[in-house]
């Protein structure tokens, strides 16, 4: 649509001048999309959803906060008690950052199994692993902030990570802290990049919106749309899916905040910082827990930290690792075994994570830890060069229309004269 | 559906009834705009006095220790309040004022509940500053009340604004004598 389509004059005027109307109608509006997509592909939307959703109540819990080691566990508690629906406001800020993290991971998992990483969208792909470590980043520290026992000795044992490293190690620790050990200097520091990191990843959102415009979004079928009958425009069609998809996602997050508030917390997190007493147990938040399980599984300092790092930086290179043409998993039948036992590898080393360190949970890590790694660095190039693929259909629309006649259903129905 | 509704209605040929899908979009417009609303308001409400910044929304006060004509200025809602033990002097000129000489029109016993204790919150009504003329030494105005030195507005001893830009008289708090030593402010 044009500039002088636009129905208001004043939108037209200013559109004129500054076309940041014809933008947006461009990028959300008359975007070509596959008219394929499942409801895989609602992840981005429910992400960027999710970010809003932490930066508006993430600059309200702001507003009543105190970074300092003396006031920020009360400061907290009186949010809780004192603040008008500061309970609330919390608890929606805490629960989706874990929502947050479950969408993320979802649509992980959607671009490895369709095979979106794979040209001509690295780019797209390596921005969303720039997201994804932003994120991590940005829980960590928020998670410090309240200043309990999980936050204290959550903020040390990550801080001492940078420890590992050889020959700097201890000072880019002190670097860190501000001093020599987690006091108010890191909490303030701490604060300071909870509070900006957000916009950083927005920046990143736009970047990563910007790379997957230029091709467009990957589908459930893996091959490139062929012109206009492959596609449909996002609004209506995409953005009426996307708004279900929202409802649903609402619906669940109303429903831990107001029945399950603690569910995915630690209890130890009520208890203040005490820097003479470490919990007898301590856990990351779930979504590190695969991580964490890596990190222990190996009995060396700076292997655990190396393969820790290592474990997303494999993601980086993953469209190199994976040279297959095929895109999506539906005609890759050896590709799929290994997606799924890679998915329920992910899901046991997370369950590992969270479980002490000693006996068989240490074995069943090393066994989990070498199987992420072999599917990333062995299975998915010999895959590549050995796997017998099925045929790819000639269009987005030829399975539809023809090939799988019993499965047509309503589009095909749409081919009759209307009654 | 528009069809039919046309047929009903010949003479509106041209006019477009309002279908069931108009009505669909209107309702889902509406829910969406009471969603955001429901979600707008805690928001917005976080930002009002939180239960402890209400909590401590009183305070009382010892006034046995002030000698006549001296005040005492104590801290109220983060605000300051002036408390006043007036001499006869002062009581009697703030009765005799008429009520047409003034901007903002009251009588002085409306004012205080016990004429020889002034309680006022110490902000002038223009712009927010607090008055001169609790110490001994400062300037008082022209009618040996309170003088705000921001624009000059001039109160008198009753604390009725009398001169200056200011559109009203000091405001009195509310507050109840608990003993003849205690008021509590609040």
């Amino acid at each position: 649509m044009s500039a002088n389509q636009f129905k208001s004059p004043v939108v037209r005027w200013i559109d004129h001048r500054l076309p940041v109307f014809s933008m947006l109608h461009h990028t959300a509006h008359d975007y070509p999309t596959p008219k394929n997509l499942n409801y895989m592909w609602n992840f981005g939307s429910l992400a960027g959803l999710s970010l809003a959703i932490m930066i508006v109540t993430g600059i309200v819990l702001a507003m009543s906060y105190t970074a300092h080691v003396d006031y920020a566990f009360d400061s907290v508690e009186r949010i809780m008690r004192d603040v008008n629906h500061g309970w609330m406001i919390r608890y929606i800020h805490m629960n989706t950052a874990s929502f947050f993290f479950i969408v993320i991971y979802l649509h992980m998992f959607r671009g490895l199994y369709y095979g979106s990483y794979k040209a001509p969208r690295e780019l797209l792909w390596m921005l969303g692993v720039v997201i994804f470590l932003l994120m991590m980043a940005t829980a960590f520290m928020g998670y410090v902030l309240p200043w309990g026992q999980m936050s204290f000795w959550g903020a040390t044992v990550i801080t001492n990570l940078f420890s590992a490293i050889p020959y700097v190690g201890e000072s880019i620790v002190t670097l860190l802290w501000g001093g020599f050990s987690v006091d108010n200097a890191t909490l303030n520091r701490f604060f300071s990049l909870h509070y900006l990191m957000p916009f950083v990843i927005a920046g990143v959102v736009v970047l990563h919106i910007v790379a997957l415009h230029r091709f467009g979004s990957n589908n459930p079928i893996g091959i490139d749309t062929k012109g206009p009958q492959d596609t449909i425009s996002f609004h209506p069609y995409y953005t009426i899916k996307d708004v279900f998809g929202i409802a649903v996602f609402l619906l669940l997050l109303a429903m831990v905040v107001f029945f399950f508030p603690n569910a995915m917390g630690h209890p130890d997190n009520y208890i203040p910082a005490n820097a003479m007493q470490t919990p007898a147990h301590i856990v990351p938040e779930w979504y590190f827990l695969p991580f964490y399980a890596i990190l222990r599984a190996v009995p060396d300092k700076l292997g655990g930290v190396l393969l820790m790092f290592g474990a997303i930086a494999v993601l980086f290179i993953l469209p190199w690792l994976d040279r297959s043409p095929v895109r999506s998993a539906r005609f890759r039948p050896l590709f799929r075994i290994f997606f799924w036992l890679f998915f329920v590898n992910a899901i046991a080393l997370g369950y590992l994570g969270g479980k002490p360190a000693e006996g068989i949970y240490v074995i069943l890590s090393r066994v989990a830890t070498a199987w992420y790694f072999l599917h990333f660095l062995a299975i998915l190039p010999i895959l590549s060069m050995f796997e017998i693929t099925k045929p790819l259909p000639k269009s987005i629309s030829e399975p539809v229309l023809k090939g799988n006649s019993k499965r047509a259903g309503p589009l095909g129905a749409g081919l009759e004269p209307a009654e | 559906m528009a069809e039919s509704d046309t047929n009903k209605n010949p003479a509106k040929e041209d006019v477009q009834e309002p279908g069931r899908r108009d009505f669909i979009v209107v309702a889902t417009y509406a829910m969406a705009g009471l969603g955001a609303a429901a979600v707008a308001w805690p928001l917005i409400d976080q930002l009002n006095p939180a239960a402890d910044t209400l909590a401590l929304a009183n305070i009382e006060v010892d006034i046995s220790k002030i000698a006549v004509g001296q005040s005492i200025t104590v801290k109220w809602r983060g605000k300051p309040v002036f408390i006043r033990h007036r001499t006869a002097d002062e009581i009697v000129r703030a009765n005799a004022t008429d009520l047409d000489d003034l901007r903002d029109p009251q009588i002085d016993t409306a004012r205080a509940e016990k004429p020889e204790y002034l309680v006022l919150v110490g902000v002038c009504t223009h712009l927010g500053c607090v008055p001169l003329g609790q110490k001994t030494g400062e300037v008082r105005g022209d009618y040996d009340g309170w003088f705000c030195p921001c624009h000059g507005s001039h109160y008198d001893t009753s604390g009725r604004i009398r001169k200056g830009p200011a559109p009203t008289n000091l405001e009195v708090p509310p507050y109840n004598f608990l003993s003849d030593s205690v008021v509590r402010i609040g």
